[in-house]
Order: structure tokens, then sequence, then C-alpha cells
């Protein structure tokens, strides 16, 4: 399995006469991997959940529930939502990275980080804003706008990140070998985004699947929608099951998509050598369409909302800051998401430690475990863990031990790959350097490695927390009684048309989530360097 | 040289410039090591001496990094022991873990902690409780450290991204030297430098282990360096030393004609032994303790073939290389006269070779002419069948 686990065992050698400890492997290796493997477990259990239901409603009843005119309509509502969507998002992100990266654009740098600044806008935040703007918005065209806008930086930020790094050297090469500007885009500079572009979109279609909120409020069903107005009725329902089975069916889709379109070409740089500054296309004639079209768009985007949600607070006045229901729901939400971007952070760490040290069969099945989870949208994981919770340990239910662990459960992926770029960057030979200067091995790990890894699992916990704080699904069905998170909130008072109440909660959401974001922008940017 | 195992590999024949029972610093015993099903240490016996410096030197993949990782404490050996001034600290159920072994270890590329400046690098391994005079005592020592490895004091507050490759690999040094090992190990320490600052750290790092008085290991794939570093010389091929002695006698007197090549250029041709007279298509040229009579493989070094301005022996330029201060010279060799038109000999392997010598004046060999040629120095005879001995 791994070279260190499986290292000395000396058959029959090793008892003698006690002359020394027995040979053993450093670092509780083996410890480490039984945990992993539990965690890895433990992050299965909404796709066993489905499975479980699928199987339990039997044949019959399930194809009764899923091939009916309900389900088809949903079905072409998503899938109409998808296809619209996907693509507009492809090219605004991948259009925007390119304006700023790649051309003579005056403000490229402030343009750079106002177009990942939708990202701190919840959708449902969103969605709100644009119900108050323009009150008679429902159906598709809403429901494509309000996404689009919502989730184009999930194409931007990784787009970006590729083509600032990207070695102006290929495209001096296709100009050499003689082509054009335009041409050595389309055929040089695209194909690199490759990985970025099926990444990107693959976060956008997941996004589309999960949200609830942002489509709640336009009326527009999608699966998810369905579901929870299903869960609301019937509680536990057979129906809302077999609707989860169906989304999740095309959540691992997607997956397959993504794997198959990803391809297995190399991007990385091939060869040595320092690598020169991107270069930079004189944008002439269009300078001012250029700057027009990225202001229409943040105005949209960012602006928009930022503008609708201020003017519901100078719409209510000073009675919708009560203090009473703003302070607790503030500090709740600031509980749960330290809370949960620690213990999510602490759960990563053995399968990032396991796949970066010990790289093998057995940490590939792992990862492979938790890219099946990262697809699992928020209300399939809340069905999941309210089920589990009621039958198999009943005294959980409706703890936030629970809502703790959904959200470990939701966002572990997020925190693994932040570790895993940080521990990437703390090789074993340095903790090896530390045990050969007398250190023993625990403290050396902890010196040396822990010590390195340290801000990366931080980007990573701040990342986790974002996502708790605009979380809505999985906490509306998992939050124990009297929890008011500022997103419920948000989510109630809105609900109840008190536009102006729900506006404190929301900007108080932008305000948290605004340097998280220009975190996560910023970490972009590094993490494509590996 | 304690016994190898009875297999392929042959009986180094010349005897390590060290004997093992006297004053080993580390003795390794019949090691081996597998990772998964594959073999890597396949049986290793090698004993360094109190002050000596050895170099393991052997292509990639030999298994070399291994070995020195097992005399570090990184890996648990398969079978066999490793022994440190005498007592064991792996195997026979024995395990003394790195961080008690008390022997230095300069990795690839310096494996300088980043987060730490190189003073505090440096200081990893003290602590201040143990120096008199506390953390006063610990900066003197980084400073008195900084300086044996030749490096400016003001050094101590940079960070390890700030310096060159070089001078990484020095404070490397200085801080495996800060606990004052009496064994250091170098993993092709040198391996990431550019050529000229390679052989300038090489000198520096070789005088101050030297005047520390501290036994060096020192892994590599570059035998120039291993002969110019060491004064015991190690060649490992897969997995097994292939010989052990002093850097002359390993590079003039290789035991196999792999290790031959892999040590230097060689110019092989087929040979006729008689007593200790080998003859080839270069006349006879004298073999000291044959390995085998009759048909053999002859080994010179291409330094050992001069042009001369007259004899018998010659050669016709192919074509040379002109690399500045030396020209390499591809010559097809001549039938020697004296055994030209005589009847076809069975004993007379060759004519016709093509072999490759070096001369500094590039003026005298131009394709077409002929050049005479002598034989400088003995030659190393290899029995024809495979490298092994003959016995």
């Amino acid at each position: 399995m791994t070279t260190q686990a499986s290292a000395p065992e000396v058959s029959g050698r090793t008892t003698t006469a006690g002359r020394g400890k027995r040979p053993r492997p450093p670092f509780g290796v083996s410890a480490v991997a039984v945990l992993a493997v539990l965690i890895a477990l433990f992050s299965l259990v909404p796709l066993g959940y489905v499975v479980f239901m699928t199987v339990a409603t039997g044949w019959e009843t399930a194809a009764a529930l899923i091939f009916r005119e309900r389900v088809g309509e949903l079905l072409l509502n998503t899938v109409l939502l998808t296809v619209f969507t996907v693509p507009l998002c492809l090219v605004l992100g991948v259009g925007g990275a390119w304006l700023v990266e790649r051309t003579t654009l005056p403000g490229h740098k402030v343009w750079a980080v106002l177009l990942a600044a939708p990202l701190a806008i919840p959708a449902f935040v969103n969605s709100y804003a644009w119900v108050s703007a323009v009150p008679s918005l429902q159906g598709l065209f809403s429901g494509v706008l309000i996404a689009t806008l919502s989730y184009f930086p999930l194409v931007y930020i990784p787009a970006a990140a590729t083509l600032g790094r990207l070695d102006p050297a290929i495209e001096q090469s296709a100009a050499s070998l003689g082509l054009g500007a335009w041409r050595a885009f389309f055929r040089v500079v695209l194909p690199q985004l490759r990985i970025a572009m099926t990444g990107g979109a693959l976060l956008v279609a997941l996004h589309l699947l999960a949200e609830y909120g942002a489509f709640a409020m336009i009326r527009f069903d999608t699966f998810t929608t369905a579901i929870m107005v299903q869960y609301q009725s019937t509680f536990n329902g057979t129906a809302g099951n077999m609707l989860a089975s169906v989304l999740v069916f095309f959540c691992l889709l997607l997956l397959l998509a993504e794997v198959r379109s990803r391809g297995t070409a190399r991007y990385a740089k091939v060869g040595s050598g320092a690598q020169a500054k991107a270069l930079r296309l004189p944008l002439h004639a269009y300078q001012m369409p250029a700057q027009l079209f990225l202001a229409a768009l943040t105005a949209l985007a960012f602006g928009l909302p930022l503008a609708f949600v201020l003017r519901w607070i100078m719409a209510g006045g000073a009675e919708i800051w009560a203090a009473d229901e703003l302070v607790p729901a503030l500090l709740q939400t600031l509980g749960y998401g330290l809370g949960g971007a620690l213990v999510t952070t602490v759960v990563a760490f053995p399968m990032a430690y396991l796949a970066v040290r010990h790289p093998g069969w057995f940490s590939k099945a792992l990862e492979l475990s938790n890219y099946i989870t990262s697809s699992m949208p928020g209300i399939v994981v809340g069905l999941a863990f309210v089920t589990v919770s009621i039958r198999l340990v009943p005294e959980m239910y409706q703890t936030a031990g629970v809502l703790i662990a959904a959200y470990v459960l939701l966002f572990l992926p997020r925190a693994l790959v932040n570790i895993r770029a940080g521990l990437a960057q703390a090789p074993k030979e340095l903790d090896e350097a530390a045990q050969a200067l007398g250190t023993p091995p625990l403290l050396a790990f902890i010196r040396v490695t822990l010590r390195l890894t340290a801000p990366a699992a931080a980007g990573g916990a701040a990342l986790v927390f974002l996502a708790i704080v605009n979380e809505l699904t999985a906490t509306l069905l998992l939050s124990p009684n009297g929890t008011r998170t500022l997103a419920t909130e948000f989510w109630t008072k809105s609900s109840e048309i008190d536009y102006a109440g729900a506006a404190p909660y929301a900007l108080l959401m932008i305000v948290i989530s605004a340097p998280m974001t220009y975190l996560l922008f910023q970490q972009s940017k590094k993490v494509a360097g590996q | 040289m304690t016994e190898q195992s009875p297999s392929r590999v042959p009986e180094p024949r010349i005897s390590p410039s060290v004997a093992p029972t006297t004053n080993s610093h580390l003795v390794i015993e019949d090691v081996t090591k597998d990772f998964g099903s594959q073999a890597v240490l396949k049986g290793v016996n090698l004993s360094v001496a109190r002050g000596g410096t050895t170099a393991i030197v052997g292509p990639s993949g030999s298994g070399k990094t291994t070995l020195l990782r097992l005399i570090a404490g990184f890996e648990h050996p398969g079978t066999g022991s490793i022994l440190l001034n005498g007592s064991p600290v792996a195997g026979d159920g024995v395990w003394k873990p790195a961080h008690k072994r008390h022997v230095g270890y300069v990795a690839q590329d310096g494996a300088l902690f980043p987060h730490l400046t190189v003073g505090q690098n440096i200081a990893f391994g003290l602590s201040a409780s143990k120096l008199d005079g506390g953390r006063r005592a610990v900066a003197a020592k980084v400073a008195e450290l900084l300086e044996m490895v030749s490096l400016d004091t003001a050094m101590a507050k940079r960070r390890p991204h700030q310096l060159s490759g070089g001078q990484q690999q020095r404070v490397a040094l200085a801080r495996a030297l800060a606990r004052e090992p009496e064994l250091m190990l170098l993993d092709e320490p040198f391996s990431a430098l550019d050529a000229g600052l390679r052989v300038a750290t090489r000198r520096a790092v070789a005088k101050v282990l030297n005047e520390a008085g501290v036994t060096t290991i020192l892994v590599t794939h570059d035998q120039a360096e291993a002969l110019s570093f060491a004064d015991q010389v190690a060649v490992m091929r897969g997995g097994k030393l292939a010989q052990i002695g002093n850097p002359f006698v390993v590079y003039t007197r290789p035991a196999d004609r792999a290790t031959a090549e892999f040590l230097g250029d060689a110019v092989i041709l087929d040979a006729w032994m008689e007593g200790s007279l080998a003859t080839c298509s270069l006349g006879g040229i004298p073999v000291r303790r044959p390995p085998a009579q009759g048909r053999v493989q002859l080994m010179l070094r291409p330094e050992q073939i001069r042009i001369a301005e007259d004899g018998n022996i010659r050669g016709v330029v192919v074509d040379t290389d002109y690399f500045g201060p030396e020209t390499t010279v591809r010559l097809k060799l001549a039938v020697p006269p004296k055994l030209a038109g005589a009847m076809p000999d069975h004993r007379y392997p060759g004519g016709g070779e093509v072999i490759t010598i070096r001369h500094w004046n590039a003026s005298i060999a131009q394709p077409g002419m002929e050049l005479c040629l002598r034989v400088v120095g003995e030659a190393v005879a290899f029995p024809v069948n495979g490298d092994g001995p003959s016995t």
C-alpha cells in the first residue's frame, strides 16, 4: 500500500531479547489511513441514502414516481436552465478573464477584482434584489438571468488565473507559425483553458442543480425546489426521495461529463526555464466597447443587488435594525461558520496528508469518494442527514452536531484542495531534515509540516466559512429549533415579503463575504501556479 | 572487504583503502530493501573508516539514495544490519530512529525550512538550554558556522529563497554541522547547481568537512565528483556494490566492463592474453593480474593512447570534435604490420576497430590523416563472456 506502512516487519526477528523497539511505521500512517477511510465512508452517506431509498422503494413504485409528467416538467426546466446558463457563464467568464488578463485595458487591476465580486452576493440575495427591481420576474428567463449573473465568476476566476500564467512563448510560437492574434487565441490559448473551462462549467452546473433560494424566490421550479416543497408538505415522502435520486443521477452524470471532456492532454508548461510575463494585446478601437461591457456586467451582477439592498435599508429606516434579532443571528452565523470551518479543516487533513504523502490506489479511491460527495446538492445532504439521524441516532436529530456534520460534508472539498496545495509546499524531506537534526518525528511534523501548511489550511477554512455563512438549503432542513442564522432569517423575512426587514441580513452577509471572496480570488492565482 | 553475496557480482579484486575491522565508523552488513515487489538493495556490504570520505556512485535507480536513507534512519532495512560506532542502529530487532542517530544529512536541494530565516535554520537542531550562555551562545554558534561555510554572518537574517543555490547548500551544511555530528551524509548535494558553482561548492564542502574531521558519505551519479571528492569510492549498480576502492584504483583498474564504462570513457578492444601480455590492434600491452588467458576484452582509458612521432601502430582519423582545450579524435585502427600479410591467426582478434582518443592539438588530426600511436601504462583485461569473473 504505502512504502512506509509496508516497511520492515522482519518476521521472527522482531521480538528477540527486547534489545530495542520493534520497527514501526513512522508517524502512525496506518492510524491516519483508518481515519481517512472513516471520513470517506461518512462522506458517502448521502449517496448511500439515495441508493438505499431507491432500492427500498421498489422498482414499480419508483418508476411510477419517476416517469410522470411533473418530473418531465422539472427535467425540462433543469435541462433548459443548464443549457442556457452554462454557455453564457463560459462566454462572460472567459471573455472577462481575457480582457482583464491579456489586453491593454486601463484599470484592469480594478476590473479583475470587480468581476470576482458577485461571488460575495449569495444567489438568493441576488434574486431578491432582482425581484425588487423588476417585480414581474418569473420563470426560465429570469432563472437564467439571475443564475448567470451569480455564477459566471466561477468560470472567470479559474480562467483568469490560467490566462495570467499562460506562457507567452506559446503564443509567440503560434505567431511565428503564421497565426494572427485572433486565430492564435482560438487555436492555442483557448485549448489551454480547457481545464479551467470544464471545471468552471461543472461548478456552475452543480450550483444550478443545487440552488434552492434563488429559484424559489422567482417561482422557477427545479428538482431542488420541488424536493423542498415535497419535504415541507410530506416531510419524508417517497415522492421527494425519488426526485432526489433523479437529481443525484444528474449530478453524477455531470461529473462523468467533466471527466470525459477534461481529456488527458498535458497543459502544464513543458520544459524548464523561467517564464516571461504575459503579453497584452492593444485594444485600439475596442477600448470603449470593452469598458462598457465590463461596466454593464459589473453593474448588473454586483451594482444592482447592492443598490437594492441599500435601497431597502434606506426605506426601512431605523426600525429594521432590531438588535435583539440581528445580533443573535450574526452570532449564530459566526458560531456555525467558525465551528464548521474548524471541524472541516481538521477532518480534511488526514485525507490531504494521504493524498500528498502516500499517493497510490488507496488515496485515489479516497479522492474519488470525495469527488462524488462534492457533487451532492445541499438538499440531498439535508434529506439524508434528517432521515439517518432520525432512524439511527434520534437523540442527534435537530442538534447543532448534525448541521455541522452536514457542513463538513458539503464543504470538505474546498478545505481539501487548499490543504493539499499547502502540504505540497512542505515536502517530507523537510520533516526528515528536522529528524536528522535531532527532532522526534511527531515534533518535527508539528514544527515543520503543520507550520508550513497552516497558511493554506487557514485559507481553506476561510472558504468553508464563506460557504457556511451563505448556506441556506441544508440549514433550513437541519438546523435545531430556534436557530436563526443570517441566511435563514433573511429567507424567513423575504418569504413573508418583508423585504425591508430582510435587507440588514443581506447586507451583513455581503459584508462578511466580501473579504473572503477577495481571499478566494487571490488564492486562485497561487493555486494555478502549481 | 567483507564478503559479497555469492552471486554474479564479482568479488572486488582490489581491497578497499581501509580494512573493515579496524576502527570502522559505519558498517553495513548484508542490507536489503524492497519497495513492494521491487528489490532496491540486494545485499549491500560497506565499511566506512572514521574520518574517511566515501562516495557512493551509481546510475539513477541503482539504490544509492535508498542506502543513504537507511543510514540516516529514514527507512528500515528489509534484512541485514547497520552499525554505527560498533553498535547496531538497525536490523536484528534493533531500531534507532533518525533523531537519535546523531548523523548529519544534507539533501539534494538543501531542504531548508522556508518559514525560518537562515539563522533559525542553522539553529534548528541546537537547543538554547543545553548551550552555556543560552540564546547568545546560539547566535554566536550560528555566526561561527556561517563563517565556517564561508558565508557572510549578515546572511543569518535572510530567508532561504533569497539565497542562491550554492548558498542554500552551504546553509544546509552549516545546519547539519551545528550538532557536530561524527557522520555526515550528503545526498547529491551539488547536482542542482550549475557546472562552475558545483566544483566550487564541492571543494568548499570537502574542505569544511575535512577540517572538522567528520566522516562523510557522498551519494552522487557524477563519477568525476565521486573520484575527486572521496578517498573511497563505492560503485553501485542494480542494488549491489560492484566495486569498492580508492579513486585511482577504481578508475584505472575497474572490476568489470560496466564499471569501467560508468566511471569514464573507455576503449574496449578484443585481445589475446598470453602470460601477462595482451595482443590487440594496439600491439602488445602489459596487464597486471590477468583474469583469464586466451580471448579477453581489453580496457584502456583514452588518455593512455598517445599520438607518437612514429611507430608501427597506426590509425586513420575518421572524424574529430573540437572542444577548445582538447579534441576528441575518432580513429580507425590499422592491422599492425608485423601481423599484416601473415597467416590468418586465430589468436589475433581484430584490426579495423574505431576508437576514440583525446588530444590537445586539433591541427594534427584531420580526417583521412594517418597517425602513429603508442600506449602508456597497463591495460585491464576482462573475461570475454559477460562481466563476471572467470574463476
